[in-house]
């Protein structure tokens, strides 16, 4: 069952369109990766799927039920952590963590004990004298001692340290195995790439390409590095080649994924001595579409 | 789906409480001991017999009028009427004040930082955050209603019953709830919380004004204003409760109007769009010195408009002092005794001392808007280019004391065009009118000093200049009336500056406190420049 279905949803801001019609799917059980440059409107989407902005037009449904009208149903269920967390700076983190466990109705109180412990955060500073870091990890505790459904996180790891940033990959390991969905916005590509089953890329408020990363890179570029015997000629006008670097002894390029196999045939004509490919990072793919469109 | 909308309000409520468990009670116990006391020293300031008949009959004038509102029951002058003449006005605009910042604080102030953002994010209704602030404050005006009823009732002064002690309680729950539900509208309008209180203060102001106009000239005029309104009920003297019922209806159409408001909007927006600026800083926008103007140049636009509308209003009012002081028998009696007593001259050094701590806000507001920045962070994407902490302050401060020359110079332009207008023989040349006004600059600029002080030594209690200027207000505006001594003036500056166009202007006062005000910035300067910066 789709946790999470997106239904052509547009959002206009005055006459300004941040969402032109997106369509999104998230299945039940999946981590599930939205990437795009600023402003490219990955927060307003996770806005409208909150109900905390209404959709111009469009249908955005969370557990089948209708993200505006049942924003309270669907909050039982789901946790969000924001990319910038702003707390009241004279209560402590600890009453933080509880007024939002207790606004949820579920209480796990050694949950809570646990991830304080492994998040490394002192529940009892005031939210005001928090660092950046420190106030983000108040909202992952809060997110991940709440037991629930589907994790809404939009760039969660923003201010965390490199440690505590694995302690947050295997909360979201840990969700994914008990069941759970997670919707994960992110600029930390590798962090994506390391998580997500599934991935979509938004730019301009148009999903401009989604499916597994395995699917993606067919449709991108992979980077080759040849050593060959004899110099190869006409390289560039081999279908399907780009980015062409000569050097003494061989040559770099990148070739469509789909066209690979075509292509090293021509060139084993020169006699191969050394053969490096590398599948498209994900890097790779967010700069092809953004270059290649712009 | 009425019920989905309201989930979890009263948790969000205890949190509200939570925030707040020290500021509300101070709120309340202020204001009622403020009241109380002054009750019980009424006896002794207004002892019973024919000097109070002739307190009374001084206080009928058009000017008195229309600062503290029409007297009822000046016949029978019982301390219960004098109470509700002198104090109510003033008991209920502070309670609106409290009302208006309160609200702003839990609504639109939390939803512009991101805060109620996490708290939308759980299974909490839409209207939830703004019912619970209704709840805590109906709550806490009905506690200070009651409190207030209570310590009025047992003091069982002459006249005052406890039929008009409730009924006194009862107007300010009333006034309470009344600006509670109209600042929540003003939150839902505005995109910031900065424009939601701007409006809502302007409000109370037009309130305000629209009932000293009306009391003198037109009924009509002054049941417009809500203020006016709540001083039909005419309490001690006739304890009419129409009014209490006619603004708790109104609250109750502008609370539901905000609710829905709130409940269609999207979060952080407003409900007129942000509109795309400029691509390139103007020529202006160079220094520190174009920063603040540019970040300040709309409110300090609509300060100007609205301080030369006060001082116009005030002039409004000599027309009436006019014909009333050459028809009065009892003045006409007195004022021959007094030599070169005019009530006119008189009325103009009040206003002119009033309206200066009017002008002086929208200064003070410039000037501690650099503590905020610093809360927000945000001056130290300036301090750490080449902008030092002198520059910094001294771009607040300039700009500061410059508004504050402008907009008692725009009072008194204000003040002078009407009353020249409507007086005939008009009896007040201009430049002494003007210079009279100025004489006040150096007050304000001694409020600023305190404000520039405390930047430097208690960041943190930049807050206390607020309640520096609101004492000065009543020991001016009310000293007199209340027979406050005089030493209590004289911890003001204002208390410092001579009756003029009556008396003199002495250039010892002017340097004194040109001097003092010097010595202040100074002592600011010398504090921003050692102290931490947080942000
Ligand atoms: N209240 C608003 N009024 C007008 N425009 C808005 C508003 N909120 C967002 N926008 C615009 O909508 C677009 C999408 O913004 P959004 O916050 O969704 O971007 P994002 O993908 O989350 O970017 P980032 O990676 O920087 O977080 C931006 O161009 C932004 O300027
Ligand atoms: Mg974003």
């Amino acid at each position: 069952m789709a946790i999470v279905k997106i239904d052509n949803v547009t959002k206009k801001f005055g006459n300004f369109t941040a969402l032109g019609g997106i369509h999104l799917e998230i299945q039940q059980g999946e981590v599930y990766g939205f990437i795009g440059p600023n402003g490219a409107g990955k927060t307003t989407t996770i806005r409208i799927l909150l109900g905390i902005l209404k959709a111009t037009s469009g249908v955005a449904q969370i557990f089948g039920l209708n993200a505006w009208d049942d924003a309270v149903e669907i909050h039982k269920r789901i946790a969000y952590v924001p990319g910038e967390v702003n707390l009241w700076s004279n209560l402590t983190g600890g009453e933080v963590i509880d007024l939002f466990v207790r606004l949820r109705g579920s209480n796990h109180k050694s949950r809570r004990e646990e991830l304080i412990e492994r998040f490394d955060l002192d529940p009892t500073k005031k939210c005001g004298t928090y660092s950046k870091g420190n106030r983000q990890k108040v909202a992952l505790v809060a997110a991940f001692a709440a037991d629930a459904d589907l994790y809404i996180l939009d760039e969660p790891t923003s201010g965390l340290d490199p440690l505590m940033e694995l302690t947050f990959r295997e909360c979201v390991a840990e969700a994914k195995e008990a069941g759970k969905s997670v919707l994960l916005s992110s600029h930390i590509l590798s962090e994506v790439e390391r998580l997500c089953d599934r991935v979509s890329i938004i730019r301009q408020g148009q999903i401009i390409e989604s499916g597994s990363l395995k699917e993606l890179r067919h449709l991108t570029m992979t980077r080759v590095r040849v050593e060959t015997a004899m110099p190869i000629l006409h390289l560039e006008e081999i279908p399907g080649v780009q980015n062409v670097e000569v050097f003494a002894g061989g040559a770099s390029f990148q070739v469509e994924g789909s066209r690979l196999g075509e292509v090293l045939k021509q060139i084993s004509q020169y006699d191969i001595l050394a053969l490096e490919s590398a599948p498209p990072t994900l890097e790779d793919l967010f700069i092809h579409h953004y270059q290649g469109e712009a | 789906m009425i019920r989905k909308l309201f989930h979890n309000t009263t948790v969000l409520a205890g949190l509200i409480w939570r925030r707040d468990r020290m500021r509300i009670p101070v709120w309340i116990l202020s204001i009622a001991l403020v009241s109380i006391s002054v009750a019980m020293s009424f006896p002794s300031l207004y002892p019973e017999g024919p000097e109070r008949f002739i307190i009374a009959e001084t206080l009928k004038n058009p000017a008195m009028i229309s600062m503290i509102g029409p007297g009822y029951g000046l016949g029978n002058y019982h301390i219960g009427a004098i109470m509700a003449h002198q104090m109510l006005l003033f008991t209920a605009m502070a309670v609106a004040m409290m009302n208006i910042m309160l609200t702003i604080r839990h609504t639109r102030r939390d939803e512009e930082s991101g805060r109620i953002e996490v708290i939308r994010s759980l299974p909490v209704g839409r209207l939830s955050n703004a019912a619970a602030t209704i709840l805590v404050l109906a709550i806490t005006n009905i506690s200070l209603g009651l409190v207030m009823s209570v310590g009025l009732g047992v003091l069982g002064l002459e006249g005052m019953d406890w039929a008009g002690s409730l009924l006194y309680g009862a107007v300010l729950t009333t006034v309470g709830i009344f600006f509670a539900a109209l600042t929540l509208l003003f939150s839902q309008l505005t995109e910031t919380s900065r424009a939601a209180q701007g409006y809502t203060f302007a409000f109370l102001g037009v309130a305000y004004l629209l009932r000293a106009i009306g009391d003198i000239g037109s009924e009509t005029l002054s049941r417009l204003s809500p203020l006016g309104l709540i001083l039909r009920t005419q309490v001690y003297v006739q304890n009419y409760w129409w009014p209490i019922w006619v603004v708790l209806v109104l609250a109750g159409i502008i609370g539901c109007a905000a609710l829905r408001l709130n409940a269609t909007r999207d979060l952080q927006a407003g409900i007129i769009a942000a509109r795309p600026g400029r691509r390139y800083a103007s020529r202006l926008l160079r220094s520190p010195l174009g920063l603040v103007w540019r970040l300040e140049r709309t409110s300090i636009l609509s300060w100007a408009v609205g301080i030369f509308i006060l001082g116009a209003s005030y002039g409004s009012v000599f027309r009436d002092i006019d014909s009333f002081f050459q028809t009065s028998d009892l003045y006409q009696k007195i004022l021959p005794m007094i030599e070169d007593f005019s009530l006119s001259e008189q009325f103009v050094a009040m206003l002119l001392s009033i309206m200066s701590m009017m002008a002086a806000i929208p200064a003070l507001l410039i000037l501690l808007k650099l503590g905020a920045e610093e809360k927000a962070n945000r001056t130290e994407h300036l301090l750490a280019r080449a902008v030092s902490r002198s520059g910094l302050l001294g771009s607040f401060l300039v700009i500061a004391m410059v508004v504050a020359v402008i907009m008692q110079v725009l009072s008194v332009l204000g003040l002078w065009t009407v009353a020249a207008l409507s007086i005939h023989g008009n009896p007040f040349p201009f430049f002494e009118t003007l210079w009279a006004g100025m004489i006040y600059v150096p007050m304000m600029w001694i409020l600023l000093g305190v404000a520039t002080a405390l930047l430097g030594f208690f960041p943190k209690r930049t807050g206390m200049v607020w309640l520096y200027l609101t004492y000065s207000f009543f020991t001016i505006y009310l000293g007199n009336i209340l027979q406050l001594p005089e030493w209590m003036a004289k911890l003001t500056p204002w208390g410092h500056v001579p009756n003029v166009p009556l008396e003199p202007i002495k250039s010892s006062t002017v340097v004194v406190s040109l001097l003092l005000a010097i010595i202040l910035i100074g002592l600011g300067f010398y504090g921003y420049n050692k102290r931490d910066i947080r942000g």
